[in-house]
């Protein structure tokens, strides 16, 4: 089983981030769960989602202590929060960020392999607004091959129609190209 | 043709209920319920559900509206949690004595204070006596099929008592997860529409309901209650072995889980089953005889059928979501321990109380429950049977 733990801050779309990757998880025939970190959110607070995929049925309820994947949508929690804890030895982060491998490596000094795109900058030129739920899924798809990029482009095609759909479709596309595996 | 689809469990309850045809929604929202009643006004906005969808003031009013609408012979769905819930109380009491077939789903909810809106089973709990048949489900596949077998026990002429399909807050209601989903040709082969009953309210025949009980005859009617409720186990059986017929899932008062062989099992209800199954794999692997039976229905309570499954055990560790402040210990325990008085052979029965006001449950809290519940098979009993697994001190 594979375990995900999202980082976002409200509103920038974490929770639908993780509900999409278990649409198409589960579109794919694999047995998966998205859950929001149960809390009253509120527009800006750090806010936490999950994810579980398997081949088979998961009947855990529990929260996720040890998470083999760690996905940061805004870099500034990275002051306030440690996003890796209890992150598996050989996990991985997915990092939202403009600085360059060796400066992430330098300035965190995460032991974890780590994945970084600058979903923000992808959002900000496709979306125009820096919502990065959607770039980060790119980055997801590359980083962990659990899932097909396709099948997680049809479940952003279904939830977003027209043409947020379709500049959602390129973030994602774009941020799976843009994104470069470390470690 | 049945479907395999991604769906938040809130929202498998809501589209079951709209396949169920149903006649009239009254809800309010309360978290963590929202999603449920938020997507059943959508089907109805839409014009995918031709419903009456109404806003009511409060869940008082919520369950008067269902009561007034389940009257007169429509098919009636409602939805709450928590302090929503403790509002209904009274209408509750109304709406089973009256032998009113109404569904309700309660994504359980803790009552405050202080102000909690995650899951425990203490809402319910406070409500049990209140004549409803009373089901927990541990995830999405079980809340849609509860939801449709609910319409056809509750409106079962040998039944008529309305149904209450509980699921945890947030650990089950907010989870995406897969279910095979049936559709509406198949459903409508399951559950005709209701049938109106010849009592039925009506404008040309006005009949009373509820007038003045004296004492002459108030035992008698809450006798009936009794056994309307006792009864509807055969026709509960009855309509979990049609639907396993016809689609394949079939249901029971409980699933057992590794109990062949066990001397300790797990009693639970609702979705932390799912992680205690773990905690029952984990110590199997260390070669402990353990197993886990998951309780589906609480009213009415499976009492030999409990009895006959645990035959072979030595102890049963009950983890209960809510409990009586003062009394004797969590509500499944106090049950199961009463059951047991009179037994000749029993097991040695354990409670603890866990998961409240949504904390969580983990697995190693589950083996730490039956690492204590062995114990008191060498004597170290604990004082009054229970205790709570998880305070902090």
């Amino acid at each position: 089983m594979i375990e995900v733990r999202w980082h976002g801050r409200g509103g920038q779309g974490a929770v639908t981030a993780a509900e999409i990757l278990a649409h198409a998880a589960i579109n794919e025939g694999k047995y998966a769960q998205a859950f929001p970190s149960f809390g009253p959110e509120r527009r800006g607070a750090p806010v936490l989602a999950f994810n579980r995929f398997d081949e088979k049925p998961i009947w855990t309820r529990s929260d996720v202590y040890e998470p083999d994947v760690v996905v940061v949508l805004d870099p500034t929690l990275l002051k306030t929060i440690n996003v890796v804890e209890g992150l598996k030895p050989n996990g991985i982060l997915i990092l939202n960020t403009s600085k360059k491998p060796e400066e992430v490596k330098e300035k965190y000094g995460f032991k974890s392999n780590f994945a970084i795109v600058n979903a923000t900058r992808i959002a900000l030129d496709i979306i125009g607004v820096p919502i990065v739920n959607t770039s980060m899924l790119g980055a997801f798809v590359k980083a962990t091959k659990i899932l097909k990029l396709d099948s997680v482009l049809e479940v952003v095609k279904e939830r977003f129609k027209g043409k947020i759909g379709e500049r959602n479709i390129n973030a994602v596309t774009r941020a799976y190209h843009e994104t470069t595996i470390v470690g | 043709m049945a479907k395999r689809i991604a769906i938040e469990c809130s929202h498998a309850i809501s589209l079951a209920a709209k396949l169920a045809n149903v006649d009239v929604v009254a809800a309010y929202p309360i978290t963590p319920q929202t999603h449920i009643v938020e997507k059943l006004s959508e089907y109805v906005a839409d014009g995918e559900l031709d419903a009456e969808y109404i806003n009511v003031e409060s869940e008082h009013s919520a369950m008067s509206a269902c009561i007034g609408a389940s009257a007169v012979g429509a098919r009636v769905f409602t939805a709450t949690a928590g302090q929503g819930l403790a509002l209904m109380h009274e209408m509750l009491f109304i709406a089973a004595g009256n032998r009113l077939p109404i569904v309700m789903a309660v994504a359980n909810r803790s009552l405050s204070p202080n102000l909690n809106i995650w899951g425990d089973q203490s809402d319910m709990m406070a409500s049990k006596d209140c004549g409803w048949i009373q089901i927990y489900a541990e995830n999405a596949q079980e809340v849609f099929d509860f939801t449709l077998q609910a319409f056809k026990i509750a409106e079962d002429e040998r039944v008529m008592l309305p149904v209450a399909i509980n699921f945890d807050g947030f650990y089950v209601t907010h989870v995406i997860e897969p279910i095979i989903a049936l559709d509406q040709e198949e459903v409508k082969k399951f559950l005709p529409p209701r049938k109106i009953p010849s009592y039925a309210l009506h404008p040309d025949h006005p009949t009373t309901w509820g007038p003045i009980g004296l004492p002459d005859v108030q035992t008698e009617l809450k006798r009936q209650l009794e056994e309307a409720l006792r009864n509807s186990k055969t026709v509960i059986k009855e309509v979990w072995k049609e639907f396993g017929d016809m689609f394949g899932r079939y249901y029971d008062f409980f699933e057992p889980y590794r109990l062949e062989d066990a001397e300790i099992a797990i009693l639970m209800m609702g979705g932390h089953c799912g992680t205690a199954r773990i905690a029952v794999d984990r110590l199997r692997e260390k070669g402990e005889k353990v197993g886990l039976i998951k309780l589906r229905l609480f009213r009415p309570f499976p009492d030999e059928e409990l009895i006959k499954l645990t035959k072979n055990l030595k102890v049963l560790a009950i983890v209960d979501k809510a409990f009586s402040p003062g009394g004797l210990g969590g509500p499944v325990f106090t049950e199961v321990k009463a059951l047991f008085y009179n037994q000749k052979i029993k097991p040695e029965i354990v409670g603890f109380i866990a998961g409240l006001g949504g904390r969580d449950i983990r697995v190693d809290e589950f083996m730490v429950a039956v690492e204590r519940a062995k114990k008191a098979l060498m004597g170290e009993k604990i004082d009054k049977g229970f205790m709570f697994l998880q305070v902090r001190e």
